[in-house]
């Protein structure tokens, strides 16, 4: 089996890559997978471990956060439709007042 | 020969996820991330958690993504014309390159502990990894995964307000 060293270094990039995006991209949408891309970073870390210290625990708490990011789908993707409605546009150096 | 395979997944993983950041039509952004999590769900095949393989997939894979990919399509988002002003996109990628040599510099210099449980590959292999999972979040987790519902409750009545006519 691979060392432990190799997943986590992975994880790390696809994280760094993420923040790079939600920090760079205009797009409210390519922000969100941005972040999705990020949740799933960790994801891996929790899995690895959870193999390499030989415990279930991590796995279960995989499933609570895919589950907090299908929670965070769909409101968020709400969220982008009913700004879309107001501002014909998506980006989000539109987003300057709280107003809808 | 496991190692060149890890290789050739965690390359195609992390050039799909630059792929998400750079391509400027969402579509190319969001048929990127399917990638990632594919190359993903085959890193937990990897770590024999098959189970997290294929909901990684179906999740993920298929139902998140497909609401993104509908979204987008919805409201027919354009490529991106205009860019970030450099001075914001250098800071971005400065704090990125920051996080990641942390990471790195971590993992390199502390050391990885943890208390060992007991499961091993071979129970694995012979109770079933599902049954496993399952075993420990109807007992021990059984209060997070209650109040779960409670969140997915919640998602489902902000996200019908939110969509709807008049806010």
């Amino acid at each position: 089996m691979l060392a432990l060293h190799n997943y986590l270094i992975v994880s790390a990039i696809l994280f760094a890559i993420g923040t790079i995006g939600v920090l760079t991209r205009r797009n409210a949408i390519v922000m969100f997978m941005c972040v999705e891309m990020m949740l799933n970073a960790v994801n891996l870390t929790f899995i690895a471990f959870s193999r390499y210290l030989g415990n279930i625990d991590g796995q279960v708490f995989v499933f609570f956060v895919m589950t907090v990011a299908a929670a965070e789908a769909a409101v968020g993707l709400a969220l982008m439709i009913a700004f879309y409605k107001n501002r014909e546009s998506i980006d989000v150096e539109d987003i300057n007042i709280m107003k809808l | 020969m496991e190692s060149i395979f890890f290789l050739v997944v965690a390359a195609v993983a992390v050039l799909s996820s630059i792929l998400v950041v750079t391509c400027k039509n969402p579509i190319n952004s969001a048929l990127s991330l399917v990638m990632t999590f594919f190359c993903l769900a085959t890193f937990y095949v990897m770590l024999d958690a098959p189970f997290m393989a294929a909901i990684q997939v179906i999740v993920y894979a298929g139902a998140i993504m497909v609401l993104i990919i509908f979204v987008i399509m919805l409201l027919n988002v354009k490529a991106e014309t205009g860019k970030r002003g450099t001075h914001a996109v250098l800071a971005g990628s400065v704090l990125g390159l920051f996080v990641l040599f942390l990471t790195c510099w971590f993992l390199i210099k502390g050391s990885l502990t943890g208390v060992p449980g007991t499961i091993t590959k071979a129970q694995i292999v012979a109770e079933g990894h599902t049954e496993l999972i399952g075993k420990a979040m109807f007992t021990e987790f059984l209060l997070p995964f209650e109040i779960t519902s409670i969140l997915l409750l919640a998602a489902i009545v902000g996200a019908v307000i939110l969509a709807k006519k008049k806010i």
